[in-house]
């Protein structure tokens, strides 16, 4: 499909009203914008499955019967959800990642772990330590006959946690983890400050190039609010789609 | 629930600096010297992330009610601006509004003959407060909503006007529903103030950053920011456990 008129109509527009949509007309700008929303649209999704196997994994932990790994769990979440996720990222990336380095073959010391990896490991920790706690919930909220019914048909724990009180209990999760993945979708824009090349931070480069700041930051604004409310749109449908009718926990 | 969480965060930070005593040369202060050193100023930092907390807390609450409140209106027109006002601050990433704040506000306004001007924190300040702002909204939206209908009906057979009843019936209810999720709303604020200092706001990140480099001691990075985690740790942390406590407390009734 050819979109040179539509190109061509962003730079009438900027000739007749000023609004100065370089990314639209300016191959090049194009170019690295679509690059930047697509590393987002990246590190969004590995974020996302990431941080949801955590809080599966964490709930479980949390039921063990093993003291030191209960209190292990509970450690990291309550490290996580009272800290800066900015401090995390920083302390992550600058402290621990001086550590993590090896030298190349050309003698120069490098990262083992680049910036990208480094922003979707610590995103991942930090919506996960939320998602533990929402998922702990949930699992609260199945009925006890339930899961003793489970263990009468003879489930083994991990049996009884994988085909009966997980089903229900992520179905009880679902508003409050559809509200922390909208969270998470909007903090992956902190990995700008460790210079992942995602929107905002070519977004940034953009605007310091063309002077177009102001057309920049109402172009993020409404790329945000479209993920987050396409995110919350397919979140309602899945929980419509996942719904038991007639079974209320 | 109790401190055991702080105390591993505290062993962690001096297992950090004893790894990097180790790596230093023997010249070189040590590391819990060197931290001890450096305390007031990141104190300083830390004051300034609290003071842009309370603010950003103080006017998000003032305008998030205002827009709570529009948000309920009976008037269509107010409710649907005011639900797509919240909609729109709530489903913007934080530090996007920060950068908006930032760059588009201007750095002096004029008041009759003389300037004012603003600074970089007064301007992150708003930038914080407009999400803030927003989740207050819906924070009283969901309040007004979840007392029972019934109450209303009662008020209109006692002959209450519609602002009589919200006034002495509705809202003494809400404010405490919505205590611990706003408690909640103000820990997510307070570990939300670091992004300030991508803007170039000097507060404890920032100074940290700063401090890290003037030492230039790598050894220094990890029991630094360790030792910043643990101040906001100690800050927030006390206010989750209050958060849950109230919220235990109001659910037996």
């Amino acid at each position: 499909m050819d979109l040179q008129p539509v190109w061509d109509w962003f730079r009438v527009l900027h000739a007749t009203t000023g609004i100065k949509l370089t990314i639209f007309y300016d191959a090049f700008d194009r170019a690295r914008f679509l690059n930047g929303f697509l590393t987002s649209i990246h590190l969004m999704a590995l974020c996302l499955a990431c941080s949801v196997a955590i809080g599966i994994v964490g709930a479980w932990v949390q039921g063990s019967q093993l003291k030191l790994l209960r209190a292990v769990t509970q450690a990291y979440i309550q490290f996580f959800r009272n800290t800066p996720p900015l401090v995390q990222l920083y302390f992550f990336y600058f402290a621990l990642g001086s550590y993590l380095r090896i030298t190349n073959a050309a003698g120069l010391e490098v990262p083992i772990v680049s910036n990208f990896v480094w922003a979707v490991i610590c995103l991942s920790l930090y919506a996960g330590s939320f998602n533990i706690e929402i998922f702990r919930a949930g699992i609260e909220a199945v009925p006890k006959e339930t899961v003793e019914a489970a263990e009468a048909l003879g489930y083994s724990r991990l049996k009884a946690y994988a085909y009966v009180i997980l089903p229900l209990a992520f179905r009880i999760s679902l508003p409050a983890l559809n509200n922390n993945l909208v969270n998470l979708v909007k903090t992956t824009t902190i990995a700008y400050a460790i210079a992942v090349p995602e929107m905002l931070y070519i977004a940034n480069q953009i605007w310091s190039d063309e002077l177009n700041v102001a057309e920049m930051m109402n172009v993020l604004l409404v790329i945000y609010v479209s993920l987050v409310g396409m995110l919350v749109y397919v979140m309602g449908r899945w929980e419509r789609a996942l719904r038991i009718p007639g079974y209320t926990p | 629930m109790n401190g055991r969480q702080g105390v591993i965060l505290v062993a962690a930070l001096l297992v950090s600096a004893g790894i990097g005593e180790a790596k230093a040369g023997p010249a070189d202060p040590s590391i819990l010297a060197t931290i001890i050193k450096w305390t007031p100023l990141l104190a300083q930092g830390f004051a300034l992330n609290i003071a842009m907390s309370f603010l950003a807390m103080a006017i998000g609450t003032a305008f998030g009610v205002a827009l709570g409140l529009g948000q309920i209106s009976v008037l269509a027109p107010v409710r649907a601006s005011a639900w797509s006002v919240t909609q729109f601050f709530r489903n913007s990433p934080w530090l996007v509004l920060l950068f908006y704040c930032m760059l588009l506000l201007p750095f002096e306004f004029r008041i009759g003959d003389s300037f004012v001007s603003l600074p970089g924190w007064a301007k992150a300040t708003v930038g914080l407060a407009l999400p803030v702002m927003a989740n207050v909204s819906e924070l009283v939206r969901g309040a007004v909503q979840s007392i029972p209908s019934g109450q209303w009906e009662a008020c209109e057979a006692l002959a209450f006007t519609r602002l009589q009843t919200l006034r002495m019936v509705i809202l003494p209810q809400c404010v405490k529903r919505m205590t611990p999720p706003w408690m909640n709303l103000y820990a997510i604020l307070t570990v939300a103030t670091p992004l300030t200092s991508v803007v170039g706001v000097s507060e404890a990140m920032t100074l940290t950053g700063d401090i890290l480099s003037s030492e230039g001691r790598t050894e220094l990075l990890v029991p630094m920011y360790l030792y910043l985690l643990l101040w906001f740790f100690a800050y927030c942390y006390p206010i989750a456990l209050a958060t849950v406590a109230l919220e235990r407390r109001f659910q037996v009734r």
